[in-house]
């Protein structure tokens, strides 16, 4: 039946791990939270080894439905590393908040099944099923704090706008299905080069569908709506767990996506519009995102709207619609999370019970009550913001010369002023943090295994501005 | 191949004016001649207290979600029963996959009490 | 051919005007039994189509489980006061309608001016929608999906116990 076993074990195993074995740990054991907590870290430490030892293993298996080593396992070691990231960030944080129950860890490993499935699709099929599962968890992990109303605010926005969303996405899949009579991206993809479809306006209304539904996953405008809201509402390492896996996964499925939908140069008449539209797509974004976070005074709806100035910067490398670009997007996704999950983490150490804590103003003189949070948080503002030597100076860079080379300078240029104008807010922080005195007394903080996350994305905050070719080197194994 | 389902058309079209034409007959030849006890709610004699519209607890969500998620379970064994002979040890081994990891669902929603009334 | 044609002409208008009936009655319970109506018309829409595997869930699944939770869900809101449910700013309400004509005109133009030059079926349809052939193509080429697609039933479990159950435990 055309399976190759090697090349599937991340799939499989995490799939058996959750569904086969964790859901009847959890059914029989009660009342041990750390062993459900233990059993599902190595679920992910196995799943991340497996994706990088398949990593030169590339091809298909499942009859051509998903694809082996490559992208895909790079993006299978991404999910696993923030996965693991987030759960020992989340850990403390929800016993703090009272509410840790099992579930929690389930429904973030069922999460990043899902995006593997969505980093690893050759079949709109999988692509969708990756989608639902990822988005389905999401929704309840949006919720999880059932007593608090910005919760269950987050959770009912998250859930009725992600629906709709999906909608579209699956109608746009209808669309393409129609007009190429295909589901594999493989059949797509030549029926699109060739142009041999008989309904060509079928055809790019489908692909407009598809990157509407994806444009919400990403948060691009206008679709982003729902983002400032439900990072807010959200709890805080929910919060950092979907604005960086949830982002990365959504850019895994973008890119092999529209590879095929958007041939750049192959002679489809859309495609020159698909482009046009999916730029003004992404100059609107960050100049929405960073100009919305200027406006802000609560910390998490800040690093949301900048979340979503990230997205519009990424779009770039979609719209070169060049294998340099694309590499640019999987660098800066790299960086990104690391960066961003940093910069969440750190908010939901400080943050105290019923959204107390989360103002900029609580930010002042953090240097003096906590040196060693303020200090890493200004590090990952300074990356977030685009300084070098960190991560992001790298990444926004390579996305830079892929526009260009594509012919989008006017893009790279409106890219280059709304960077401009995130470091107003970025360093903002910084500056209320080092130069402004404490008001109050600070409290005590007690990160616990956060730490071992904030050490973690320091590191790679800082190695990817440094020495960004190791990861650079990886891409040679992608196709 | 729609010629198939005709029966099943007529079958519902009869039913539906079966149906409809007791209504419709009950409404057309009835005598109407309602009083006060007549147009009060039946309730076995006693005075009737409050709306019968009452909240229904959450409880019946669960069972209706849980029965959604079984149902859809069941759906995709309805091409694999049809196709049983055909497709044989092969996908028989793919179902078995399938049910184990529902089942382990079931395990884990009998073992958590979701199903309890209490 | 003609019975086909027939058939589905009288499907559509029914599922139309069930639709209709379901966004307009006021009361919630009216609306779901509406929708009930219009998802056995979609159904019989499929079987003029040919789709006989879809008609089938149609009805097991939309019209059975779907409803329940639908009418469940009535209940669990109890949405006493139809009246208040009104639309009350009138201006929205046209801006919307008006936007709705824009587009089906606009849809119906495009149409118009990019025929798609297909006006029967394909012979492929009549083997393809077959619950033997869908069976088929699942179990072989589909396989993999179909297995992902039960931990998405999986979370979707565990997800509705966690937010409905009150002490999980």
């Amino acid at each position: 039946m055309g399976i190759d076993l090697f090349g599937s074990l991340p799939l499989v195993v995490i799939w058996l791990a959750l569904g086969g074995v964790g859901i009847v740990i959890q059914a029989f054991v009660r009342d041990n939270t750390r062993l459900v907590f233990g059993y599902y870290i190595s679920t992910l430490i196995a799943t991340g080894v497996l994706a990088a030892l398949t990593f030169g293993h590339t091809g298909l298996t499942f009859d051509g439905m998903v694809t082996m080593g490559g992208s895909g396992a790079f993006f299978d070691i991404l999910f696993c590393v923030t996965g693991i990231l987030t759960m020992l960030a989340a850990r403390p944080y929800l016993q703090r908040e009272d509410s840790e129950i099992d579930e929690f860890y389930t429904l973030l490993v069922s999460a990043v099944s899902g995006m593997m499935l969505m980093a690893h699709a050759n079949n709109l099929v999988v692509l969708f099923v990756g989608v639902e599962l990822m988005s389905i968890s999401f929704y309840v992990m949006a919720g999880f704090f059932r007593k608090s109303i910005r919760s269950i605010e987050a959770a009912l926005k998250y859930f009725l706008l992600g629906a709709f969303a999906t909608g579209f996405l699956v109608y746009g899949m209808a669309l393409v299905y129609g007009s190429t009579n295909a589901l594999d991206y493989a059949t797509i993809t030549s029926v699109v080069r060739a142009g041999t479809t008989p309904f060509p306006m079928l055809l790019a209304a489908g692909v407009t569908l598809m990157a509407v539904g994806l444009c919400f996953k990403i948060a691009a405008f206008p679709f982003h709506q729902w983002a400032p809201d439900v990072y807010q509402g959200s709890p805080t390492v929910v919060s950092a767990f979907m604005s960086t896996a949830g982002k990365a996964a959504a850019f895994s499925a973008f890119i092999p996506a529209f590879t095929m939908l958007m041939p750049v140069g192959a002679g489809a008449s859309y495609v020159m519009n698909m482009q046009l539209a999916l730029a003004v797509i992404a100059a609107v974004t960050m100049l929405v995102g960073n100009i919305s976070a200027v406006a802000q005074s609560n910390v998490k709806r800040m690093l949301a709207f900048s979340s979503v100035a990230h997205a519009g910067y990424l779009l770039m490398g979609i719209v070169s619609g060049t294998a340099a670009g694309h590499q640019a997007i999987v660098f800066y996704l790299t960086a990104y999370t690391f960066m961003q999950l940093g910069a969440f983490v750190i908010v939901s150490i400080l943050e105290r019970e019923n959204d107390g804590h989360l103002e900029f103003s609580d930010y002042a003189g953090l240097s003096k009550t906590h040196p060693v949070l303020a200090f890493l948080m200004a590090m990952f503002m300074f990356s977030l913001a685009g300084i070098p030597p960190f991560a992001g100076f790298f990444g926004k860079y390579m996305l830079f010369i892929a526009a260009i080379d594509s012919g989008f300078t006017w893009l790279t240029i409106i890219a280059v002023v709304s960077s401009v104008i995130s470091v107003y807010f970025y360093l903002g922080l910084v500056v209320k943090m080092y130069f402004s005195d404490p008001v109050g007394e600070g409290h005590a903080t007690n990160p616990g295994t956060a730490a071992l996350t904030l050490g973690v994305a320091a590191a790679f905050t800082v190695l990817l501005g440094v020495l960004p070719s190791v990861l650079q080197s990886m891409f040679t194994a992608f196709h | 191949m729609l010629v198939h389902y005709l029966p099943l058309i007529i079958m519902i079209a009869i039913g539906a004016i079966f149906g409809l034409t007791n209504i419709i007959m009950a409404e057309i030849l009835g005598p109407k001649r309602s009083t006060r006890a007549k147009l009060s709610t039946y309730e076995s004699g006693m005075e009737p207290v409050k709306s019968a519209r009452e909240r229904f607890t959450v409880k019946f969500y669960l069972v209706a979600m849980m029965f959604i998620l079984f149902d859809i379970e069941v759906v995709f064994m309805y091409p694999w029963a049809v196709q049983f002979k055909s497709l044989g040890m092969y996908g028989f081994t793919a179902m078995i996959l399938f049910m184990v990891l529902l089942f382990s669902g079931y395990l884990y929603v009998v073992k958590k009490g979701a199903l309890k009334w209490d | 051919m003609d019975m086909h044609v027939l058939l589905f002409a009288l499907f559509a208008v029914g599922a139309v005007a069930s639709a209709v009936l379901t966004v307009t009655r006021r009361n919630p319970v009216a609306s779901a039994m509406s929708l009930v109506a219009h998802f056995f018309m979609l159904s019989g829409l499929y079987l003029t189509l040919e789709a006989q595997f879809v008609a089938a869930v149609q009805v097991l699944v939309y019209a059975g489980a779907i409803m329940v939770l639908v009418v469940f869900v009535v209940m669990l809101l109890n949405l006493g006061n139809e009246h208040r449910l009104q639309e009350r700013s009138s201006l929205r309400s046209v801006m919307g309608t008006l936007i709705a004509a824009l587009f089906a005109v606009q849809v119906i133009i495009t149409l118009l001016a990019h025929p798609t030059g297909m006006n029967a079926m394909s012979p492929q349809a009549l083997t393809i929608g077959t619950t033997e052939s869908i069976g088929q193509t699942l179990f072989t080429t589909y396989l993999f999906p179909f297995e992902a697609v039960s931990l998405l039933l999986l979370a979707a479990l565990i997800g509705s116990v966690i937010l409905a159950k009150r002490h999980v435990k």
